[in-house]
């Protein structure tokens, strides 16, 4: 156990340093988000008016969590590009002739993504600041525990399926193609409760849905409301699937 | 150092029905002893690096024992991986780092402390040469600098022995020669060397005894001297001032002397075990019945001679 901790952040250290040393690709991460938070989300104030949202304060609180959601989901999935390309050139082969834990290679990747992902939230919410956004921190700690585990299971899941399909080409549609309708099933863009009933039926299947409603009432300062500990029992309990599930892969593929 | 016997591995291409199985390695056994420069030869596809990633721990042989440094490979591969340092083909550094960063996280990747890593990580660099250019990232490195690092990074952690699949691949010949001398460097520290090429050159200079693997079985094996020899002995070009037909009458007669062939009045070929013994016994006989030599020149059968022999393919045809 010691040594898959020391293992684990051998390599997130290494990670994070190439994460560091490329600067550029830090600008390219957050390029989106930034555009989506500066351009985007000033409109919700009037376009929300139905929902009864009156100021910035609570068009922010909408949108900022459903942001978030679609860079964990999304950005995680496109994790496993990453290590099948480290699969490829031969240096995870480099790694597994050593005595190393086989686990900490993979948990040290994925802890680099759940943290770069973190730091990007960060820089995100303090962003929406000037435009109204107020979260109390204890609140907005838990958004990010969510966020974290939210984090967890798409880089795990994105892991597991690149082990599986091991092919670039056909996996960038595929996540596109799974990503899309569940991203829009959540809600992120516009909240569900502009739903016709049937939709939001469906919707209620799909438990990105449930975090990000349990993401927007954290934002809001609604610690005690119901999607807050039903989307925390989703997410971890998904998460925990995905990590056992790209664990496997990986120890079936690597030895 | 290395002994294994009948060790096998097989793979399936393709899915379902419509898969096959692939035996890309059929039983090998051979053994390398301490302290040697040992060379895998075959042409691509012949189970070569299949071979050597089954002694390096990367994929477990299907059948077949295999026993490196003192340690069983299938009982105790994380032992194994303690007493082996392997390089890959391609080699594998990140381009954003420097090599001392590389060779650091290498050495604690093997369970060493901080500062000791450190410590191996400079006495590393000093060993190969790399202390120029140690904290330059990876990427600006030339070919055969990049290679050293590769190399350093298989050793860092002291092995017994190691393996190194292709290493002067796409090397110029300056940095060909530059690793052959830190190949023979590790040998004289102890090391074992483990080296598959299809540089016949390579395998000439460098290693002290070879093993040619053919469809998954190794088909000859012993010094690149011994191969060679097997084959055919060397043949000795005489040339004398007189009678070849005279010359070759006495020398037939010799038992060293597999068979004599006539080219013309002055000109004759021995075939002979070793031409290097042969040639004093030769010139002793000539002389001794008055028959005066104008030249002798001794051809050697090459590897690829044997290559040839072996495998019905040449090794430079491709």
């Amino acid at each position: 156990m010691m040594k898959l901790a020391r293992d684990t952040w051998l390599i997130f250290q290494r990670h994070f340093l190439l994460v560091l040393r490329s600067p550029t690709w830090i600008g390219f991460a957050l390029a989106q988000p930034v555009t989506y938070v500066l351009l985007f989300a000033p409109m919700l104030k009037l376009a929300l008016k139905a929902e009864g949202v009156t100021t910035y304060t609570q068009a922010y609180r909408v949108y900022v969590p459903g942001l978030l959601t679609v860079m964990a989901i999304l950005g995680g999935s496109y994790a496993g590009f990453g290590l099948l390309r480290e699969v490829r050139t031969g240096i995870i082969e480099r790694a597994r002739v050593t005595p190393v834990s086989r686990l900490a290679l993979m948990l040290g990747r994925a802890l680099r993504e759940v943290v770069m992902l973190l730091v990007q939230a960060v820089i995100i919410t303090l962003l929406a600041l000037p435009f109204g956004l107020r979260v109390p921190i204890g609140d907005l700690l838990l958004a990010y525990l969510l966020l974290a585990l939210l984090s967890i299971m798409a880089v795990n899941f994105s892991y597991a399926l690149t082990l599986k399909v091991r092919n670039e080409a056909a996996l960038g549609p595929m996540i596109n193609t799974l990503s899309n309708p569940l991203m829009l099933l959540a809600g992120v863009l516009l909240p569900l409760t502009l739903a016709p009933l049937w939709l939001l039926r469906i919707a209620e299947w799909n438990p990105f849905y449930w975090s990000t409603n349990g993401m927007r009432e954290l934002f809001s300062g609604h610690v005690g409301a119901s999607p807050v500990w039903i989307s925390m029992i989703i997410v971890v309990v998904l998460a925990g699937l995905a990590l056992s599930w790209s664990v496997r892969s990986f120890q079936r593929s690597v030895q | 150092m290395i002994e294994t016997s009948g060790l096998r591995k097989s793979f399936h291409t393709g899915k379902g029905r419509k898969g096959a199985t692939v035996e890309a390695v059929r039983g090998v056994t051979l053994a390398v002893a301490e302290g040697e420069i040992f060379g895998f030869l075959g042409p691509n596809g012949a189970g070569k690096t299949t071979t050597l990633r089954m002694l390096a721990t990367l994929i477990m042989p299907d059948g077949g024992q295999a026993t490196i440094a003192g340690t069983d490979l299938l009982s105790d591969p994380g032992e194994v991986r303690r007493r082996v340092g392997y390089v890959a083909q391609g080699g594998a550094t990140w381009d954003e780092v420097t090599a001392r960063e590389e060779l650091a996280l290498q050495a604690r990747m093997h369970g060493l402390s901080k500062a000791e890593a450190r410590r191996r990580a400079s006495a590393a660099l000093e060993a190969f040469e790399l202390t120029e250019y140690a904290d330059r990232r990876c990427k600006t490195y030339s070919g055969g600098q990049r290679r050293r690092v590769d190399i350093a990074l298989g050793v860092i952690h002291g092995p017994r022995v190691l393996f190194l699949d292709e290493p002067t691949a796409g090397l110029d010949p300056q940095s060909r020669a530059h690793m052959w001398d830190e190949v023979r460097r590790l040998r004289k520290e102890g090391m074992t060397v483990f080296i598959t090429t299809h540089y016949l050159e390579e395998a000439d200079a460098l290693c002290d005894r070879i093993a040619i693997i053919d469809h998954g079985e190794i088909v000859a094996e012993g010094t690149p001297d011994d191969l060679k020899r097997e084959i055919s002995g060397d043949v000795l070009a005489v040339t004398v001032n007189g009678s070849a037909p005279l010359a070759a009458d006495l020398l037939s007669g010799q038992p060293y002397v597999h068979k004599v062939e006539v080219l013309d009045e002055q000109g004759l070929r021995l075939y002979v075990d070793s031409g290097a013994t042969a040639i004093p016994l030769v010139l002793r006989v000539l002389e001794g019945s008055g028959v005066e030599l104008g030249a002798i020149e001794l051809h050697r059968p090459s590897l690829d001679d044997v290559f040839l022999t072996k495998t019905g393919r040449s090794l430079r045809e491709k």
